[in-house]
């Protein structure tokens, strides 16, 4: 997921050509209190207007809490937008009440109810602790994200190269994740000239289970991609464990073996989504 | 629609334009722009901005232009923006809705 400022129309007519999966214009912390009614103009006319092809658009609007966000989430729904973010996730009620005004938007501009998705982004302790919660609070919700810069100055700690200080909160909304059946997605790294720490986080959040990662410069994409396409042996072995449960199933076999090593669901699970990631990378 | 005060939108950065608009007394519009791409598409940027003016029934109010190479829908959203600032509104009331394959 790449971010993108919303008030800068050279990077948002960039944005879709650097090969992202998803974009996400900024309307919250990278816009200035007195740029905010221009940068959602700008998002709205590009989304109008720009071809983004096949890419996820995403918005990150600003919270309830501020005299912003309830037009935010007018002029995006309007706009067709994919999935609204919201920023500060930190209870039930957070996710509720965006939930109640999205709706409300797209009976107003005539749009099926349910069409724009939402993601909930985590950037407190209490958001964390409540992570479980959150990802279960609307079936419009996609992914929940963690958003570590705000959370580790919550924590009272700042962000390391190793990541130590994140490791409960990562492990938390990934669970909360994977319990509720949506993606997770993992923070910006900020330092754009430190690649080896950039894939040192990157193999880190993919060992975990994250299902990407936001980037905040072009340059960080191919890396992400690279660390999260399965290897030619994985893409092998998952080939082989699909054609062996298939040739299992139309046998009958309940129990079935690859090279020796028993074949149960876990197995086949990985292997499905070994494929689908193959797929989505091509 | 009124002018309430002048208003400007946009930056002198690349892919971007900054525009100045005031009422005027003249009884209609006049657009003054300076662009890198005025030979070509000079007439094109007006059309836009008169496109806007037209939207919100403005009829007497000088546009002051200043072009980086913005695209069109850039060129929108900044006059809509000054345009909003200019009559004291934060957005529009009713935005178009737009329609993306998913």
């Amino acid at each position: 997921m790449l971010y993108v400022p919303g008030s800068n129309p050279g990077m948002i007519a960039d944005s879709m050509i650097y090969g992202a999966d998803s974009i996400m214009f900024d309307l919250e912390d990278s816009i200035s209190l007195k740029e905010k009614d221009t940068a959602r103009h700008l998002v709205y006319e590009a989304l109008k207007y720009l071809d983004f092809g096949n890419v996820e658009l995403v918005c990150r609007v600003n919270g309830l809490d501020t005299p912003y966000g309830e037009r935010d989430i007018e002029a995006m729904v309007a706009a067709g937008i994919h999935v609204i973010r919201l920023p500060k996730t930190e209870t039930v009620q957070d996710v509720k009440a965006v939930e109640i005004l999205i709706e409300q938007y797209e009976n107003k501009y005539g749009l099926e109810t349910g069409s724009v998705k939402m993601m909930a982004a985590v950037e407190s302790a209490l958001g964390i602790m409540n992570a479980h919660e959150i990802a279960h609070a609307s079936n419009r919700l996609v992914g929940i994200a963690i958003g570590a810069e705000d959370y580790v100055t919550n924590l009272k700690t700042t962000r390391s190269a190793s990541g130590i200080e994140l490791i409960y909160a990562r492990s938390q909304l990934l669970n909360a994740a994977r319990s509720a059946g949506i993606a997770a997605l993992d923070t910006v790294f900020s330092d754009v000239e430190d690649t080896a720490n950039f894939e040192n986080e990157v193999r880190l959040i993919k060992q975990l289970g994250f299902d990407g990662k936001s980037v905040i410069n072009p340059r960080q994409i191919p890396i992400v991609h690279e660390i999260f396409t399965p290897t030619d042996e994985e893409i092998t072995h998952a080939e082989a464990v699909i054609e062996a449960i298939k040739e299992a199933e139309e046998k009958g076999l309940g129990v079935i073996s690859l090279r020796g090593k028993m074949i149960d669901k876990p197995i086949v699970d990985r292997a499905i989504r070994i494929i689908e990631l193959t797929k989505a990378s091509r | 629609m009124e002018i309430v005060k002048s208003s400007s939108a946009g930056t002198l950065d690349s892919c971007d334009i900054q525009i100045r608009i005031e009422s005027n007394e003249i009884g209609s519009n006049e657009i003054y722009l300076k662009s890198v791409v005025e030979k070509q598409f000079g007439n094109q940027i007006k059309a836009l901005i008169n496109d806007v003016l037209d939207k919100h029934n403005l009829k007497s109010v000088t546009v002051n232009a200043v072009d980086r190479g913005a695209l069109d829908c850039t060129i929108r959203a900044r006059v809509e923006s000054a345009v909003m600032r200019a009559i004291g509104r934060e957005s529009l009331e009713d935005w178009s809705v737009i329609h993306h394959d998913k």
